[in-house]
Parts: C-alpha cells; structure tokens; sequence
C-alpha cells in the first residue's frame, strides 16, 4: 500500500453525517425539529465527549448514528456506507452491532436469568457461535472489571453499579467499532462514576475502537475526551478539541452549559494577576501549573 | 408507532357537552345504549342516529376522529355481521349447496351492525368529551350505595385512576426499552410467530420489572402523604348537577318515549 492510499483509508470517517434532520411528529400541528441540519464527521480512533443542555438532541442524535431513528433528511454514512440506502436498509441490524449504543439507565434492560447468558444476548443475535460468544462475554466481563464469579449469577441480585457495568458489557461483548454511551455515569457515586469511565478509557486505549460519550459533567468531558461535540437547540454549536471548546466560557455559560470548574477557578486566577496558564481543564493539569509557577518562584527566590 | 394508541384519549374542550357533570354524561350514555337495543323498526334507528348526529356536532369533535373509534372493532362488526347472514334461518333468498342467505338474516345482521356501530361511536364521544380521571369520580360516586354491601368503591376508582394515569408512562417505557434491545440486534420484525414470541421476552420482562418498581414507588408514595383509603377522603373538584344535566337528561327522555311509541305503533320488521 502506498503511503498515499494508506493516507486515504485512515482518513475515511467511521461515522459522517451530512445535513441531518429529524422531525418530531411531521406533518402535525406538533411538529417539532430534534435535530437540524447536522454534519459531523467522527474519526475512527477517537474520544468525543458530546455535550448540551438537556432536549437539545444530543439523544435524538446518537440514536440516528446506529440505525434506531431514521432521519427526516438528510445522511448518515457509517464507515462510507449510506445506512438508509435502498440496498443497506435491508442490513439495518448490521449497522447496530458496528455501533454499539448504550441508553441511559441501561440496567433497567437486563432480562436473563444470569450476567452470562445476558451479555450473551448482542453476539447471540450476531449469529456468532458459541466458542466466539463465550470468548467475548469473557472479554467484556474483563473489560468492565466483572470478575467470573458472577457470570452465573442473576442480574437482579447485583447492586445497582454492577448491573450497569452487566448492561455495557453486553454492548462491548459485540466487539462494535464505535462504542457511544448516553451518560453512562448518571446515578452513581464517585467511585462507581470513575471507575466506569476508566474501564471505558482502558477499553479506548485497548481496542482503538471510537467512543462517543454523553455527558452532564464537564469534568469528565476534559478528562476522558480528545474532542467535544455541543449540541444547542437542535444544532451543532461547535465540534472541536477539548481546549478550543472550553475556551469559549462565555458562550457556553450562555446556552446553559459551562466549563469545568478547575477553570473557572484559573480563569479567576489569571483576572487576579497571576500568571497561571489558560488551558487548564483537569485537577491533573491545575496541579502541574501551580507546581510549575512554584517552582519557578522558588528558582527565583533562590537565584 | 406505540404513541399512536389512542385509548381513552381525551379531547379538551368548552362545548356543552364538555361541560355536563360526568355523572350525568354517563347514565344518558347507558341509556343511550339501551335506547339502541330497544329499537324495533326502521323508523326507531332514526332517533339515536339524529340524537348522536347532534351530540356530536355541539360537542366540536371532528366526526372523523369519532369514526376511528370504530376501526378497531371492524374485524368484530364483520364477524357478527357474517354470522348473523348464514344462520339466521327464515325465506331463503339465494341457496347455494349447504350456504343459505335469508332475507331476515340480512336484516339481523343490518340491525347488529347499526347498534354496534352506534354504540362504539356514542362511548367514544363520552371519552373523548370526559377526561378520564372525571370519568372514574363519576365512577366512584355513581356506584357508592355499593359500599352498604362492602364492595370496595374507592379502592376499584383509585386502580383505575391509577391505571389509566400508567398508560403514557408504561407505553414510554416500552418505546424504550424496544429501542435498547433493538440496539443490541434484537430482531422484532421477522421470523415465524414462535420466534416473534420468544422476541417479546426481552421486552416483557423489563417492562413488568419497571412496572413492578414504579407500584412500590408510588405505595409508598401515597402512603408518606397518609393515604389510608376512601373513608373520610374529601375532594378537590366537588361534582355537580347544573341546568345543563337536566335539559340533557329531558331530550333523551324524550327520545327514549320517541323510540317506545314507534315501537307500538309502526309494525316491527323481524
């Protein structure tokens, strides 16, 4: 493969939409846009957190990127395939189990009689066999840190956090090439927040799969997130890198959204005079800057 | 498509009709009913006709939506009707091998299909001009001498309350958690009728569990505002009889003599 080929294949988007539009109740007194005129291109490879105040169709959007909508107008291309052509429509199921979507509260969705035979429920209608479902039931149980032991165990006797953790696996156990996850954390203590999110990463990291992760939180946003997607009014407002998005304060504060807190706290520093660095968005980052500034005092105290 | 079902669905109003205590609006919609069943002539099916004809046009409901709520007994209306056609015995009219059609039948099965036509247009017009937490307080009140005999009234209108309030929830819930199983490749659209069954198992198993959850949320619910049943219980939207209630009990009256005097005098056809 030359290098330019090899250029052009990575360049491909695993999801491209192209003037999306999705209708509530068309054609009625009721109609209502959840979403209007969206094109967005999502890289394989990437984590993008996707934020917005609530109804303004970040649900109705994710919901359009494996297949369960189908739009008003407009595309969806899922890795260069139109999912809505006359041809592909046929294989809509396909499309679901190359984007794996996991809906808010998704323990409410557990239905077998055991962990096992429930994580087993995506790849069973894959029509896997049973060596290969037994491989990945095992392999997402690992990946959200289920130890064996409760593979023959029923859902129903395991506290809420494990039951979560029960529904995402069942997702991951389809081994899709774009894992999105309608806040996965709403619920939870901080514990039970962080450690999801850092299976959610490990499993980023590990199996260069793309995520999609929705959230309230723009803590976990900065945190876990390459890219951040805000959705207002129906509308992408902006798609951009973490730092370009959480620059515009203002703007965000606004449509009812706001940055993370360890920003507004810098933002409030550096108004104060002093010269701590702009782009900080984690307490990681708002560590390193105070330890540098320090450090540079201390040099200078010393010289 | 679940949110198109339209069971007990109600249209807001200010017409007259929406205005009378749904305590009377349900006993004219009794008698209509029987008003229906005690026609014996062509001339008789004149008066609830008219009578529902005019009921409809004061209340403003679009005739169309009161037609709708005929669709889905065609299947039953069609089935009398054939029923009534090939059994009923009497003057044959055409005979072929064992199948007679008699010319009664045909007007049996006519008459049948006129009152059940008509009676599901009248109680769609109650539903749709009542909302149905008056419906069930005309309910509970209509049947309170029950209680002297210990029949739990309030206890039978608070379920149904409580069930007609769950009806948007559950099919919510239901719209959803299909949209979860389906994105977990479950394949609801295909397959044999034993396949499409066991596809209902990851639905209705969620779905009982959620409604099972939300009956213990609201028990104790309703318990921390000390509810404790009916006795002693005031309300908030007190019933009452007006003008109106009486000048619709009067004209149906009136047609009910109406339909009981063409009886006696104009000659039955069957």
């Amino acid at each position: 493969m030359t290098g330019k080929e090899e250029r052009l294949r990575t360049n491909v988007a695993i999801i491209k939409t192209e003037h999306l539009s999705h209708l509530y109740s068309a054609g009625t007194p009721f109609e209502k846009a959840a979403i209007e005129d969206v094109s967005v291109e999502i890289e394989p490879g990437e984590f993008i957190g996707v934020i917005g105040h609530t109804g303004s169709g970040k649900s109705t959007l994710i919901q359009h990127f494996n297949g369960l909508l189908q739009p008003t107008s407009g595309k969806i291309y899922v890795d260069g395939k139109d999912i809505w052509d006359e041809k592909n429509k046929k294989n809509i199921r396909d499309v679901r189990f190359q984007v794996g979507l996991v809906f808010q509260y998704p323990e409410y969705q557990l239905f077998e009689e055991t962990v096992y035979k429930d994580i087993a429920f995506g790849p069973g209608n894959m029509g896997l066999s049973k060596e290969e479902i037994h491989t990945r039931v095992m392999e997402a149980m690992d990946f959200v840190g289920l130890k064996g032991k409760y593979a023959e165990k029923s859902p129903f006797d395991l506290s809420g956090g494990q039951k979560r953790r029960v529904a995402i696996a069942g997702v991951i156990a389809m081994r899709p090439k774009v894992l999105i996850l309608d806040e996965p954390t709403a619920g939870l203590d901080p514990k039970g927040r962080d450690k999801i999110l850092g299976q959610i990463r490990e499993y980023h990291q590990q199996t260069g799969s793309t995520v999609l992760l929705v959230s309230h939180s723009m803590e976990d946003i900065a945190k876990y997130a390459e890219k951040v997607l805000v959705m207002n009014h129906a509308k992408v407002f902006d798609y951009d890198t973490v730092e370009r998005v959480f620059s515009k304060n203002e703007e965000l504060t606004r449509m009812g959204l706001s940055v993370p807190q360890v920003s507004k706290v810098f933002h409030q520093l550096r108004a104060a005079g002093y010269p701590v660095s702009e782009n900080v968005y984690t307490v990681d980052q708002a560590e390193a800057d105070i330890l540098r500034l320090l450090k540079a005092k201390g040099g200078a105290g010393r010289a | 498509m679940l949110r198109d079902i339209t069971i007990g669905q109600y249209f807001p109003g200010k017409s007259v009709i929406h205005r009378m205590d749904p305590r009377m609006k349900l006993i004219l919609s009794i008698a209509y009913i029987v008003m229906l069943f005690c026609v014996g002539n062509e001339a008789g099916f004149l008066i609830p006709v008219i009578f529902l004809i005019a009921a409809i046009w004061i209340s403003k409901i679009p005739f169309i939506m009161v037609l709708k709520g005929v669709k889905p007994i065609l299947p039953l209306i069609i089935f009398t009707a054939v029923l009534n056609i090939f059994f009923v015995t009497g003057e044959p009219l055409v005979k072929l091998g064992f199948i007679t059609i008699t010319v009664d039948g045909i007007i049996v099965a006519l008459k049948m299909v006129i009152r059940i036509i008509f009676l599901i247009m009248g109680t769609s017009l109650l539903t749709y001009t009542t909302s149905p937490i008056a419906l069930t307080d005309a309910i509970e009140q209509l049947l309170r001498p029950l209680n002297k005999i210990h029949f739990p009234v309030h206890e039978m209108a608070m379920m149904m309350t409580i069930a007609l309030r769950f009806i948007p929830t559950l099919i919510e819930e239901t719209d959803k958690i299909m949209s979860a199983q389906k994105a977990r490749g479950a394949d609801m659209e295909s397959g044999g009728l034993m396949q499409r069954a066991k596809a209902l198992v990851p639905i209705l198993i969620p779905l009982f569990i959620s409604a099972f959850r939300r009956a213990e949320e609201l028990a104790l619910a309703m318990e921390c505002r000390c509810y404790r049943g009916g006795e002693g219980r005031t309300r908030m939207r007190q019933l009452h009889y007006s003008s109106l209630d009486w000048y619709g009990a009067a004209v149906m009256a009136v047609c009910f003599a109406g339909v009981i005097l063409l009886n006696i005098f104009v000659p039955a056809f069957v």
